[in-house]
């Protein structure tokens, strides 16, 4: 497929022995002399006010050291997420730190703290909040408006009317004033003409992130730099934003994330827990070590929003879908929240190219844990409201399940949503096709239905997408008078090895053996560029680019030194066995090493004395420490890129259900995914089974469970939120690729991380409705008495827009 | 590059810093507890860590440290435990053996699996007092002392069990244990041996064709 020497093959990890070892650190894995630690006091009740707090007991205590308070912070603006807050939003949100000479002194001090709280009104139910007279989750409005164009986002306050309400039947999702929407086509005209509508109330839950590594932190200040050890994602893209939270010049921070125990999108970035060490530090002039423990980060680690939502969909007798009409009330949690509900209405346009479609939407705070991102954040959630609305649509019109969905998905002419945007290129066709001959679809519908006692077989399939790149950061490498390359990279250490994997294109521009290339990287000190984070499914295609370019600028100037010293120009020479010889006589050659040692002696832009101007600033302060250590290779991507670069997965699921106790066992699971060139085939197998597992989750245990009376969860720790085990797979998985490059990447590559996940669990909701002989939930979690319910006629035990069941 | 050493700044309140400064008494139990046979080497601030005796205290009512021995990684190591001190505590903030990783701390997730006389062991759930006699291996006790890889952890690297890594040394323990009983498992076998701990990345297939390699090199 192609002639990459190190793309498409795997290769062992950097940093995986110290996985295995016990070797690698993470953030509570560091000790500092003198290092005090900190407990969280947090809040008790959804939403409250305090009136009178008083700590002098507990400051009194022995061994403890100090105290942190809001009111030692900047104030957050409304409705900005606070570090430390007086007027908490939910369960669980921090009011204060203190720290003690240990752990268990901290604890008991924080119970001699006595706070008089004053109770607000609150919600844990974005609909009732939209009611007349229904309770706002702040005290200054119930709906976030994400601003865009610049401005930042603000709270208002929506009511819809009691008109809105009674106009739609009993379990209809109304639809008064949104606060998003658009519209493409004609909507109303594609509808008549549809031979079949659909017309569904649907509501996907919320979930908790739940890395597995809480986000523990460590920070201190030594000769006015603050050193922070923090859990995240990301490591150049943090740096500037935790900075900014601790209130100092990126300068001044020096951010350590060389590991990460999981993200999911909860640590994309700096987050503001990673910033209470600091601030505390700061203040105690002790060392800060933040333990935060598993329920904690149940509150603070964020959740997905669930969405209460309503579909019509239009489709032709051919399968078409000829028009769609979208309508989501997200529930956003207590602060700013995350533009879920518009990345689905996004994926709807995307996926199934509908001809005309409108979209509404609304983001309603509630009085529960934070949303952030969370791994295809809204494109997964509508993965799992559509996909099985698509099995109804392909029975009712008598048309196989995977060919509706091919007849309908994008391809490379693809134009989709209000503002009929491109794709870089599109093979979720042929995903589908490989996927469908790797499981064996045709021969596997046969067993659809069939029954051994108690227990029926079921077959899905599912698909999802999230974009997937991005462009314009930098990429910096240096070739050593040692004959080394220094690939030095601002992704994090997500898990994903993509680090490595975008790291080796530079290796191979360079034609550089891979035993002579270092990866620099997890530390701010050691010179990294500028980087996004390792979100949204953008490393591979955005970083491939930023080490395509910073390579292809240390090739030139390799051939512009050969040129120097045996005459000719630039052009007359090439690179090879970490060489760069005179194409007319590979005789008159120079090393690499002995390349490095003459751009030090000539200086300049070789030897990165001088830089680029278009650079980010963290990168031209680590080209300026780098200079004259040796050939300096460093560049902003400025290539070409052109229309949205997708990331397709479709999987294929096979259960056998029991319709007595509603439990079912995944017999065979199928990944394929469209992910443009396969850059590391063992880390892509990782991913889309990793993906799988998290969706099989999300598609039948997973949830936020919220008290409305209290505002209480119950719900709280891994267990209650009942994450996937090895006993709830298959045996074996198997995955596919289509590995085809991508034109608007050097490489070819695009990322794949998110919908990997929306795909499993879309395939498995399918597979779980097609044992039920057609029986769709239009609701995710599906839980063991909901199938049991179905399975014996029985009404469900909630409404069809309930939120926060069991 | 800095070193990670951290000094006091001079401007700080002084009587802070006596407190700071670890205690002559508590100085001299950390001799007595890094004795002939420490291996490791950062211990700094682990005295702080989980001691409910310094300088600045008096101690708390039943919070008495007791010095006691146990036997890690086949060295016997003499430290100071609290009577409700869990394992993971001591080992993460006693010994620096930080290999143990803390998930959920309540026995949920098994990101603290050791061996206790070879049999896997949430040590976040097991305190330190009732391992004395008992043979602790933790991350840190496998490989060989030249360095080369346990068969099971070389299998992780050569399968790419690992995703964040966080659960993994959980992971390998248990791998370790599963085979000293049945050194050829089935994959059923091996996933219900494995059930105890979770992997939020879903490294599940990767960490079971580690194991299952893992039993057909040994």
């Amino acid at each position: 497929m192609n002639n990459y020497t190190l793309l498409g093959k795997d290769f062992t990890p950097p940093d995986i022995v110290a996985k295995v070892t016990g070797k690698a650190k993470y953030a509570e894995d560091f000790r500092v002399e003198g290092m005090v630690f900190a407990r969280l006091l947090s809040s008790p009740m959804p939403h409250a006010r305090i009136k009178r707090m008083d700590a002098s007991e507990a400051l009194a205590m022995p061994g403890v050291v100090g105290i942190l308070t809001a009111d030692d912070l900047p104030p957050a603006v409304s409705p900005q997420k606070p570090t430390l807050t007086n007027e908490p939003h939910y369960v669980g949100e921090p009011i204060l730190a203190l720290a003690a000479e240990s752990e268990t002194i901290a604890q008991d001090a924080l119970e001699k703290i006595k706070i008089e709280w004053e109770p607000l009104p609150f919600t844990v139910d974005p609909l009732e909040s939209l009611y007349p007279g229904g309770a706002n989750a702040r005290t200054d409005g119930n709906v976030v408006s994400r601003g865009g164009s610049g401005k930042p986002p603000a709270i208002e306050e929506t009511k819809w009317s009691a008109r809105d309400f009674a106009a739609v039947e009993e379990g209809q999702l109304p639809m008064g004033q949104a606060q998003a929407e658009w519209a493409y086509g004609d909507v109303e005209g594609n509808f008549e003409k549809a031979e079949y509508i659909i017309d569904e109330t649907f509501v996907t839950a919320g979930t908790s992130h739940h890395c597995l590594e809480p986000r523990s932190a460590l920070a201190y200040w030594q000769n006015g730099k603050c050193i922070v050890h923090g859990s995240s994602q990301s490591q150049s893209f943090t740096h500037p934003f935790l900075a900014q939270m601790i209130g100092i010049e990126p300068k001044d921070l020096v951010f350590i994330g060389e590991y990460c125990g999981g993200g999911f999108g909860s640590k994309g970035y700096a987050y503001t827990e990673m910033s209470i060490p600091a601030h505390l530090s700061k203040k105690i002039s002790r060392p800060v070590m933040m333990r935060v423990s598993r329920a904690e980060e149940f509150f603070v680690g964020a959740a997905r929003p669930g969405f209460q939502g309503r579909v019509r969909l239009g489709f032709a007798g051919n399968g078409r879908m000829l028009a769609a009409d979208l309508h989501i009330v997200q529930d956003n949690g207590p602060d700013t929240g995350f533009n879920d509900f518009m990345s689905a209405g996004d994926a709807l346009a995307l996926v199934y190219t509908p001809k005309a479609m409108t979209f509404k939407g609304i983001p309603v705070a509630t009085n529960t844990p934070p949303r952030v991102p969370q791994r295809g954040p809204g494109q997964n959630q509508l993965a799992c409201v559509i996909e099985p609305l698509l099995d109804k649509a392909a029975k009712h019109l008598g048309i196989d399940r995977v060919a509706i969905r091919a007849l309908n998905d994008p391809d490379n002419n693809t134009r989709y949503g209000p503002k009929q945007r491109g794709l870089t290129s599109a093979y979720l066709n042929e995903a589908l096709e490989k996927g469908a001959a790797e499981f064996g679809w045709q021969e596997k519908k046969k067993l659809s239905g069939q029954k051994n006692g108690s227990k029926v077989m079921g077959i899905g399939v599912g698909q999802a997408y999230h974009s997937a790149g991005s462009k314009g950061f930098d990429g910096l490498v240096v070739i050593t008078p040692e004959g080394k390359l220094h690939i030095h990279t601002g992704v994090g250490n997500l898990g994903t090895y993509s680090h490595t994997a975008t790291s080796r294109v530079a290796a191979e521009v360079l034609k550089c053996d891979w035993n002579s290339c270092v990866v620099v990287r997890g530390d701010s000190r050691k010179h990294l560029p500028w980087n996004l984070a390792q979100f949204g499914s953008n490393t591979s295609y955005t970083m491939t680019r930023t080490n395509y370019v910073a390579a292809m600028d240390a090739v030139n100037k390799l051939k512009e030194i050969a040129a120097m010293d045996f005459g000719g120009t630039a052009s007359d020479y090439d690179i090879g066995d970490e060489k760069v010889f005179a194409k007319a006589d590979p005789s008159k050659s120079l090393s690499y090493a002995a390349a490095a040692q003459r751009a030090i002696d000539i200086g300049g832009k070789y030897s990165g004395k001088e830089a680029p101007e278009d650079l980010n600033a963290m990168t031209k302060t680590s080209v300026a420490a780098l200079a004259g250590t040796g050939l300096v290779g460093v560049a902003k991507d400025t290539l070409e890129s052109e229309g949205t670069p997708p990331a397709f997965a479709a999987g294929f699921v096979l259960i056998e259900l029991d319709i007595e106790t509603g439990l079912y066992e995944i017999l065979d699971y199928v990944g394929s995914v469209d992910c443009g060139t396969v850059l590391h085939p063992m880390g892509l197998d990782q991913q889309i089974k990793g993906g799988a597992v998290m969706g099989f989750g999300m598609a039948t245990k997973e949830r936020h469970v919220y008290d409305p009376q209290n505002g209480l969860p119950a719900a709280v720790g891994v267990n209650d939120s009942k994450l996937t085990t090895y006993l709830d797979l298959p045996l074996e998985m198997r995955t596919a690729a289509v590995d085809v490059a991508d034109p608007m990447n050097p490489v070819g590559a695009r990322g794949i991380g998110e919908p990997v996940m929306g795909c499993a669990a879309a395939a498995l909701l399918c597979a779980i409705s097609d044992a039920l002989d057609g029986h769709y939930f239009n609701r995710i979690p599906i839980v063991p008495d909901m199938i049991v319910n179905a399975a014996s006629g029985r009404d469900q035990s909630h409404g069809p827009l309930a939120i926060n069941t069991f | 590059m800095e070193p990670e050493f951290y000094t006091p700044p001079t401007t700080a309140d002084s009587s802070k810093l006596t407190a700071a400064r670890v205690s002559r008494r508590s100085f001299i139990k950390g001799i007595i507890a890094s004795g002939a046979t420490v291996a490791s080497g950062s211990m700094l601030g682990t005295l702080a860590g989980c001691s409910a005796e310094t300088s600045s205290t008096t101690g708390i009512a039943g919070t008495v440290e007791r010095l006691i021995t146990l036997n890690i990684n086949g060295k016997s190591r003499r430290v100071d435990v609290l009577p409700q001190e869990t394992l993971a505590m001591t080992l993460r903030y006693k010994l620096g053996l930080t290999g143990t990783k803390l998930g959920c701390d309540r026995g949920e997730c098994g990101a603290c699996t050791i061996l206790i006389d070879d049999v896997p062991t949430y040590s976040c759930s097991t305190l330190s007092h009732g391992v004395r006699g008992r043979r602790v291996t933790t991350i840190e006790g496998l490989q060989a002392p030249n360095g080369d890889l346990h068969p099971v952890q070389q299998a992780f690297v050569d399968e790419l069990g690992p995703q964040c890594g966080f659960c993994t040394p959980g992971q390998i323990l248990s791998a370790v244990g599963l085979l000293k009983v049945n050194p050829s498992p089935t994959r059923d076998e091996a996933r219900r041996a494995m059930s105890g701990n979770l992997c939020r990345c879903g490294a599940y297939d990767h960490y079971l064709n580690s194991v299952m390699r893992a039993a057909r090199i040994s």
